[in-house]
């Protein structure tokens, strides 16, 4: 133990004027660790699932995010090549290397060149996959791992993301519970990345623009996996 | 930062003079007042999500040792490193010799207030390092040599005629006659420019908005993806942080990010909020091979159980100095040291004494308006009473401060004397003021009547004219 650790804990223990917490608080506070419970969860997401899917399309819009309802992951490789054909962009995308979105018909688009892997400098967009949407604020949750690369997130000027109305939920707290399943609990992938709308500044005269550093553009596929889930 | 927190008074009377900054002010006084009231308004649940927020910090500083132990064993077992510092000189060491082990030449910067109050950069430029702010605001002050002037917004005292010379002063590699007028041109030109020094860091350093006992995780929020590039492209990420950001759960953090942004911006939710926990896995693609958190005390402990330790449920969001009458007139370099507005005028005191920052309490009308908004509901002006008396206490006050309070003290703890006093000078000042109806100079209230007039009396003072109403309902009441 560092003797900085040592002085700093002692330190804040004469000022709480005491020394360990007592065996009631300690075990009261394991409890909180160990067994998080929600606090207060506002009552706006915590509807049907189908409303939850409209509130994320409507709160994604408002965040000056684009979306596109699918009714199947076969129409994923057709939104893509219509959204970049639209936006005027590069017909080439660096995915993310997912199994699931590899086994698309990509085939469909000849004309849509796929580089999988991590973002370079010079990529413009980017596809990946989401670990959960969450309603109440139009926020995706990405959880890092090595078919998701943190830097697809960020790097590329435009952020093309297939989302599965089976993974949007009304709450935070429900991705919370949903991310301890997966992972396993008090653990974490090394990096969550909860988006919320493209990258934004405000830093001159308070004019809010976009594209400060990450992408400039944020586009959702909702796709309907819900029928496929169910059967 | 060398501070000038002692010449408060000189400063704010430069502020309110310079033309250029009255005009970048005018944006703070509308902007964030109106954006915070309507994201509020939506959500019916604002006000009990303050109260928990308030609670779930409460508690957290009460059990502070036994969630720093945990936050950090958690960090060591993903692989991270904690290094305790106890002070600012210990703090820039430990980062330093991060840098030096794995010899850092561009080392890149999320916007984080707590590497200001340990003047980082400062340090890292001496020690030989090119450091890189990468937050907009904070590469617009880099470049001018400026602290920031405000918490969430450092450059919100400029104009964009000001950002545009600064731009073309410093990035004298691209074309002259390039079009550079407007915001979107400005923020374009910031990303390319810095784009290829996110690339070529080896070191990126990021605040902390909190860190999680339960996970061994750090939060960052931010909105232009800045801070997610700096921690993610280099080989080394060093969080930096003070204790008191610990939270027990993500749910505890959960909560209080839902006040965050809305008491910030008045947006819904940032753009990017992002949880960190240790270095890259051995699967990974991407992500920093190191991850550091240096976990700095500089006074919090001290605060800790004292007048001041409410103080430490503080989350940076601003929203005080973006209500704050006193803050809007003088904006945030007068008040002289890192933290501005009112939670900068309790935090200063005590980070480097009342000696030096004494005028900073001083500094408020006590309208109330930072505690009515603050999201962790922390009695700012109350705390601010705590300084003035200390002040006193220890003599601070200058001598015509000091006589007055102890002649008022003299007469309210006398009431008699007290009614007799102010009554005898109501008649007086409504007799010499009868004819004006105001006073243009008055003995010992020149510091009002430099400014403006002083109202005459109207002959009784409010003690005697309530005294007279409840008399006269007392008589109107038995007539019934």
């Amino acid at each position: 133990m560092s003797s900085s650790k040592q002085q700093i804990l002692a330190a804040v223990r004469r000022s709480l004027r005491r020394e360990q917490p007592d065996e009631a608080t300690r075990a009261e506070l394991e409890q909180r660790l160990g067994a998080p419970h929600a606090n207060l969860v506002p009552q706006r997401a915590q509807v049907s699932h189908a409303e939850q899917l409209d509130m994320m399309e409507s709160m994604l819009k408002e965040l000056s995010a684009t979306v596109v309802r699918l009714d199947s992951e076969a129409q994923v490789p057709q939104a893509v090549a219509d959204y970049l054909k639209n936006e005027n962009l590069p017909p080439q995308v660096r995915m993310a290397p997912r199994d699931d979105l590899r086994q698309l018909p990509w085939d469909g688009q000849p004309l849509l060149e796929i580089a999988e892997g991590i973002a370079a400098a010079e990529d413009a967009t980017s596809v990946t996959g989401a670990f959960a949407g969450i309603a109440e604020t139009g926020t995706l949750m990405m959880a890092s791992g090595p078919e998701a690369p943190v830097t697809l997130n960020f790097l590329p000027e435009n952020h093309v993301v297939v989302l599965r109305a089976s993974q949007v939920t009304g709450t935070y707290e429900e991705a919370w519970v949903r991310l301890r399943q997966e992972v396993g609990p008090g653990k974490m992938p090394r990096a969550v990345n909860m988006i919320t709308g493209p990258s934004r500044t405000g830093d001159i005269e308070q004019t809010i623009l976009l594209g400060a550093h990450g992408p400039r553009r944020l586009h959702v596929l909702l796709v309907d996996d819900r029928d496929t889930a169910a059967g | 930062m060398q501070s000038t927190s002692h010449a408060f008074k000189d400063n704010a009377r430069a502020a309110l003079a310079n033309q250029t900054l009255q005009k970048a002010m005018k944006h703070v006084k509308s902007g964030f007042i109106d954006k915070r009231a309507k994201a509020r308004a939506r959500l019916p649940e604002f006000d009990a999500l303050r109260d928990e927020a308030r609670d779930i910090k409460n508690h957290t500083l009460a059990n502070l040792d036994f969630y720093l132990e945990r936050y950090e064993e958690k960090v060591t077992a993903s692989g991270g490193e904690v290094h305790w510092t106890a002070t600012a000189e210990d703090a820039v060491k430990a980062v330093l010799d991060i840098c030096r082990r794995v010899d850092a030449k561009v080392v890149t910067k999320g916007k984080s207030m707590i590497s200001e109050e340990i003047a980082l950069n400062q340090a890292m430029e001496d020690a030989g390092l090119d450091v890189v702010e990468t937050d907009l605001g904070e590469y617009i002050i880099q470049l001018r040599k400026e602290p920031p002037s405000h918490i969430i917004a450092p450059a919100v005292h400029l104009t964009k005629e000001q950002v545009e010379a600064d731009f073309r002063h410093h990035h004298q590699e691209l074309p002259s006659e390039r079009q550079l007028s407007e915001p979107v041109q400005l923020v374009a030109e910031a990303r390319q420019m810095l784009r290829r020094r996110f690339l070529e860091a080896d070191v990126g350093i990021t605040g902390a908005n909190f860190l999680v006992a339960e996970t061994g995780t750090s939060i960052i929020v931010t909105n232009e993806g800045n801070g997610d590039l700096t921690q993610t492209l280099p080989r080394v990420h060093i969080v930096v942080a003070s204790l008191e950001k610990v939270v027990p759960n993500l749910e505890d953090a959960t909560t209080i990010l839902r006040v965050l942004a809305r008491s910030a911006t008045g947006q819904e939710f940032s753009s990017y909020t992002t949880l960190s926990t240790g270095p890259r896995r051995p699967e990974d693609l991407d992500g920093p091979e190191e991850y550091h958190v240096i976990l700095l005390d500089n006074g919090r402990s001290n605060m800790l159980g004292g007048d001041f330790q409410d103080m430490l449920r503080c989350i940076r969001c601003g929203a005080c100095m973006n209500h704050c009458p006193v803050y809007h007139a003088v904006g945030g370099h007068a008040y002289g040291w890192v933290y501005p507005g009112p939670m900068g005028s309790v935090l200063t005191p005590n980070l480097i004494g009342v000696d030096e920052a004494g005028h900073l309490p001083n500094a408020s009308t006590f309208c109330g308006r930072c505690e009515a908004v603050c999201p962790m509901r922390i009695p700012l002006p109350k705390m601010m009473r705590h300084w003035r008396e200390r002040e006193f206490e220890r003599h601070l006050s200058p001598p015509a401060v000091r006589i007055g309070l102890g002649l008022w003290a003299f007469l309210a703890r006398r009431p008699k004397l007290y009614h007799f006093v102010t009554g005898w000078q109501a008649r007086l000042l409504a007799r010499f003021g009868r004819a004006r109806g105001r006073f243009d100079a008055l003995p010992l209230a020149r510091g009002w009547t430099k400014h403006r007039d002083f109202p005459a009396p109207e002959g009784k003072t409010f003690q005697q004219l309530w005294a007279e109403r409840q008399e006269s309902q007392a008589k109107g009441k038995s007539a019934s």
